[in-house]
């Protein structure tokens, strides 16, 4: 019955070795597993990411190609993407960001709903890059929170590959700033109501 | 083309000596320095003339000279589409009066250059129909390019703070009483590639009233040019336009070596063609490509960014970039190509043809692409000319101006090219002019392979360029050329240019003015496509609301260049 081996992608959890996690058919197939229900999902929305691009400058460019069929993000599961904020739940941050543009990029980011994660791609995005100028955001962790900084002016599509893999990875360890929080504010519940 | 002298002369017949127009001497072109009570009736005359025949105003700017007594200096850029001559009118402005009449009633082009005037220096033009901010946030305090203002002064714009059209916030009824609608469009929205926003007032879906807002990637290009050395500014050059990195490049280091005198050794010239040609052929395939995914149309863009690919792939040899090159130097280039960059050139003059009549094949007869743009966002020659229209899009309305042909660089008049034109003005006519380029381009590059012989790929004027390292290893002369360029940086004689070149886009136009330092004392960057996009809002009236897109992507509007 199908394949005995359990998808390494599948976070499984609970008992010691195969007993807890795995149950046996009579047969002696192995055919379904036992996994928290959170763990479950964070598999699935690491595995289908839907990117929003906010693309302002160079750097947008460069995410052209990202997504083209060169370099394609389809083979990571992030090529769905959605140019309204309430159906993504990646900000690709691509390019500068000015002062003028900063409301705008707030108003997506709190448009989007949780979970939800941000890339910033570039230096300009990361920390203004080589504009330090009047007009321009000096990186834009001074308004919204970034989970994965790619550098580079621009990065080439390879390393925003690695962006994504890398933001696919911190989700399995619950690494992003969404399950930090979460697990934040569960531990104080604990403890105030311990 | 009529002379110095001459034009002189036409200009005199009706403005004589003593009523407020000096013709100054020496310069790079013919520059009159004008009173400011002058200008509206030097304007009209300029442009009616038909000895002088002004009829496209390239740009407008100001400069800032504290120690002078008149610290501004608005200056003009004017030419001749019929003579293909030029000329540059100076208006200097007293701090405590920093007003000029505006010149929008002669040539439209003027509105945004003004608006900009405006906004970084503070300079009030009289009778301009909307003098406010354009690139600066409204909650944005002072004129940043002022010399007084600290590049690094920022201010906060907060939500609830931006800018809405005045007409936007009241409710209007058409005659059948119905109440028409305002619909925002931008900045972020998947249609306007990069961050350009316009509102439309509609009526069911005809749009009839538009404005568009821009500034929403002014990264101040400009303020840091002066901040940095002349070779520093290339990097800030390629982030223009970056669908074309090389050409402006290019175009600014024509503009400096022309104040300094120097030349490119023949090899880089070839080679700074052959990458502005291949250049132009990428901007255009992501014009054309963006165009039709926007009006439906995926599967070309996928077919044409295979090219891309490969193009980048020669860039990147060249000089380890894909995007922003910064392969220009001033007075030549940064490196030698790579051995096999004639065979890859080679491949790609092969490939590319091959892509681009598969798109043709699927496009160009195609009944659904000619029914969303033939007759959509259509402007006469006349018109296109007024707003300060150049390049493809300009040819799309039959005139045949490009400045490879008009005004020849890196030897242009040597290589046998087409300049494509077509009639209809229209989003299609566009189209074809951009796939036609692309064609010529790639003849362009044949021919200049069989140019491309050995030699050095820098000038070695060791004002200008660093001396080869094992001569600063081993001779003491070579090591003070090192530390001095180093140390101090290149320094250009004092003066003033204006360089300008065919980007894809029109003309890019440099004015550089030099006060003898390390640093440019002013760059104004002629962005072709700021010209071409004051013109959309006026376009779009009358027209449905989802033609907007089909037109902005036709009109390849870069917003690297546009806000600088
Ligand atoms: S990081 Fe570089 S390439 Fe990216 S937007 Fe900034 S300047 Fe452009």
């Amino acid at each position: 019955m199908g394949n005995p081996e359990v998808r390494p992608s599948l976070p499984v959890v609970g008992g010691t070795g195969t007993a807890g996690a795995v149950a046996k058919q009579p047969d002696g197939s192995r055919v379904f597993l036992t996994t928290k229900l959170e763990k479950l999902l964070d598999a699935a929305r690491k595995n289908s990411l839907w990117p929003l691009p906010f693309g302002t400058a160079c750097c947008a460019i460069e995410f052209m190609s990202f997504m083209m069929s060169h370099y394609d993000i389809s083979r990571f599961g992030a090529e769905v993407v959605r140019f309204s904020p309430r159906q993504s739940d990646l900000l690709i941050v691509a390019g500068t960001v000015t002062d003028k543009m900063a409301p705008v990029m707030v108003r997506i980011y709190e448009q989007m709903a949780e979970p939800k994660y941000v890339i910033s791609m570039g230096v300009c995005a990361c920390t203004g890059g080589f504009y330090r100028a009047y007009h321009v955001v000096q990186g834009i962790d001074e308004f919204i929170p970034v989970d994965v900084y790619v550098p580079g002016c621009p990065p080439t599509p390879e390393a925003l590959l690695q962006g994504v893999v890398k933001l696919q990875e911190m989700i399995s360890n619950g690494e992003t700033r969404y399950q930090r929080a979460l697990a934040a504010k569960r531990a104080s519940q604990a403890q105030a109501g311990g | 083309m009529a002379n110095r002298e001459e034009r002189l002369a036409a200009i005199r017949r009706a403005f004589p000596e003593g009523s407020g127009v000096v013709e100054l001497a020496g310069g790079d072109m013919q520059t009159l320095r004008v009173d400011r009570q002058a200008l509206p009736a030097l304007a009209r005359h300029l442009k009616d003339d038909p000895a002088l025949d002004f009829k496209l105003l390239l740009d407008v700017c100001g400069v800032d000279y504290p120690g002078r007594e008149e610290r501004f200096e608005v200056v003009y850029h004017l030419t001749s589409l019929e003579h293909g001559h030029r000329v540059r009118l100076k208006v200097p402005v007293r701090e405590n009066d920093p007003v000029v009449p505006s010149v929008y009633g002669v040539w439209r082009a003027a509105d945004w250059f003004e608006r900009e005037a405006f906004d970084m220096f503070g300079i009030r033009f009289e009778g301009h129909p909307n003098l406010k901010r354009i690139l600066c946030h409204p909650a944005f305090q002072g004129h940043p390019l002022r010399k007084d203002y600290d590049p690094g002064q920022r201010w906060l714009l907060r939500e609830g703070e931006q800018e809405e059209p005045a007409w936007a916030k009241e409710a209007q009824e058409d005659e059948d009483h119905f109440e028409t609608q305002v619909l925002n469009l931008g900045p972020s929205h998947p249609a306007t590639h990069g961050t350009l926003r316009t509102v439309v007032r509609l009526n069911g879906e005809v749009i009839t009233k538009a404005e568009t807002e821009i500034g929403y990637l002014h990264r101040c290009f400009e303020k840091m040019a002066e901040t940095h050395t002349w070779n520093q500014v290339i990097p800030y050059t390629d982030r223009l336009n970056y669908c074309s990195a090389m050409m402006n490049g290019v175009g600014y280091a024509l503009a400096v070596e022309k104040m300094l005198g120097v030349e490119a050794p023949p090899r880089a010239q070839v080679i700074r063609l052959i990458l502005s040609e291949l250049s132009r052929v990428m901007d255009h395939i992501v014009d054309v490509g963006a165009n039709l995914n926007d009006v439906g149309a995926m599967t070309p863009f996928l077919y044409m960014y295979q090219g891309r690919e490969e193009l980048y792939s020669v860039l990147e040899a060249c000089c380890g970039s894909r995007l922003t090159m910064s392969y220009v130097r001033i007075g030549g280039l940064s490196s030698d190509t790579p051995p096999d960059f004639e065979d890859s050139v080679r491949y790609l003059l092969k490939r590319i043809p091959k892509l681009i009549g598969d798109m043709e094949t699927l496009i160009t007869e195609n009944r659904i692409f000619r029914g969303r743009t033939e007759g959509v966002g259509a402007i006469s020659a006349e018109d296109a000319v007024d707003w300060g229209w150049t390049g493809p899009c300009l040819r799309a309305t039959g005139v045949a101006y490009d400045v490879r042909k008009a005004h020849p660089y890196l030897g242009y008049e040597t290589y046998d090219f087409k300049v494509p034109v077509a009639h209809a003005g229209d989003t299609y006519a566009r189209y074809l002019v951009r796939v036609e380029e692309m064609k010529q381009s790639l003849r362009i590059v044949e021919q200049a392979l069989e140019r491309l012989q050995p030699g050095p790929i820098i000038t070695d004027n060791h004002n200008v360029a660093l001396p080869p390292k094992e001569d600063v290893y081993t001779e003491m002369e070579s090591l003070i050329w090192h530390f001095k360029l180093i140390m101090e940086g290149m320094k250009v004689p004092v003066g003033e240019s204006y360089g300008y070149t065919e980007a894809a886009n029109g003309e890019l136009g440099y004015y550089i003015v030099s006060d003898g330092g390390g640093h440019p004392y002013r760059i104004k960057v002629r962005p072709p496509c700021f010209a071409i996009f004051q013109a959309f809002p006026h376009i779009l009236e009358g027209h449905m609301v989802a033609d907007t897109v089909a037109i902005m992507s036709s009109l390849n509007i870069i917003a690297g260049e546009l806000d600088r």
